[in-house]
């Protein structure tokens, strides 16, 4: 073997190197919160929990019929705080919420409602975090978006803002002839 | 006096041993199987801790639907489903082989032989040179 092929070889550590280095910086520039949901195309787990509201008991039910929201939250959530606007300004357009006070205390809960505004239809709660644990929530605040037939569409995990609703949600309104999506 | 030390300090240790004790089994197998399902499930909030190192909330009702699906007598494999169902792949230590996975899998093993076999390429290219100039 001539020296010249000798030398070459020399070379191919540094390519292994740099494509392991970018490899792994496209890996850094990724939200390791943002879990695909494993959820997403299936149905909302069955649950039988109170409403925050009236106090009578919803089931998955009232989460078919319509393209709706629903909102993780809870007193205990600081994000939540910082949404809160957001959602009543969705609300005000028409967008359907359900939410579902997660690990909370019905008392502070409806005490929050009455000092923020409400922008829920419904309110679920989930006081021990079995219905959050079915879901998959880990946190709040998450919102998914549920379709008519009571599947679970997508998922969102941290602040809800313009810019979720534009880029995430509002697409598949939209693609699903939901006037709630914006024109086509 | 430093018996007496001792003591006292088994006796301020105990309470602590009971907090950290809190899901009761039938057996020691239960408990073993707890210990390691809680080990082998990821925390999906406070990431690279398992729920069983982890003090999130999420971890702890976590702790408790494991503690008890064993009372009910359901098998690791289906506990193990029931969360992956739920959170996903990630949210097991020991991620199922499939085709989004593979690369965790034979990755390191393909690297291995790939660096074995250009060692050696080297030594052997090496040694023949050796030889090569011997016999010059």
């Amino acid at each position: 073997m001539s020296k010249k092929s000798t030398s070459l070889w020399v070379f191919v550590p540094l390519v292994g190197f740099v494509a392991l280095a970018i490899l792994l910086a496209s890996g850094l520039g990724r939200n390791p919160e943002e879990l695909p949901s494993a959820l997403a195309g299936k149905p909302v787990p069955e649950f039988s929990k109170p409403s925050l509201l009236s106090g009578d008991t919803l089931t998955e039910e009232r989460l078919h019929g319509q393209w709706q929201l629903l909102n993780v939250w809870g007193t205990w959530c600081p994000t939540c705080y910082v949404e809160h606007p957001y959602l009543l300004e969705l609300a005000e357009r028409g967008v359907p919420i359900v939410g579902m006070d997660y690990k909370d205390e019905d008392d502070k809960a409806r005490d929050y409602l009455a000092r923020y505004g409400n922008p829920f239809t419904e309110v679920i709660v989930d006081a021990d975090g079995q219905l959050g644990l079915d879901l998959g929530v880990y946190g709040a605040p998450e919102t998914f978006l549920i379709n008519p037939r009571g599947e679970i569409v997508l998922r969102h995990v941290g602040e809800m803002n313009p810019r979720a609703w534009d880029e995430k949600f509002a697409p598949v309104l939209r693609q699903a002839g939901n006037p709630l999506g914006g024109p086509r | 006096m430093i018996r007496a030390l001792m003591l006292l300090t088994l006796l301020l240790a105990a309470p602590l041993q009971a907090a950290i004790d809190l899901y009761q089994f039938d057996d020691n197998a239960q408990q073993d199987r707890f210990h390691r399902l809680t080990e082998e499930l990821r925390c999906p909030k406070c990431q690279n801790q398992s729920i069983a190192d982890s003090d999130a909330e999420i971890a702890r009702d976590m702790r408790e639907r494991v503690a008890r699906m064993i009372r009910e007598g359901r098998s690791n494999e289906e506990i193990v489903q029931f969360f992956v169902a739920r959170y996903g792949d990630f949210v097991s230590y020991r991620p199922p082989v499939n085709e989004r996975t593979a690369i965790l899998w034979v990755g390191p093993v393909a690297l291995l032989i790939l660096g074995g076999l250009g060692i050696l390429l080297l030594a052997r290219r090496a040694s023949r040179r050796v030889e090569e100039d011997d016999a010059e």
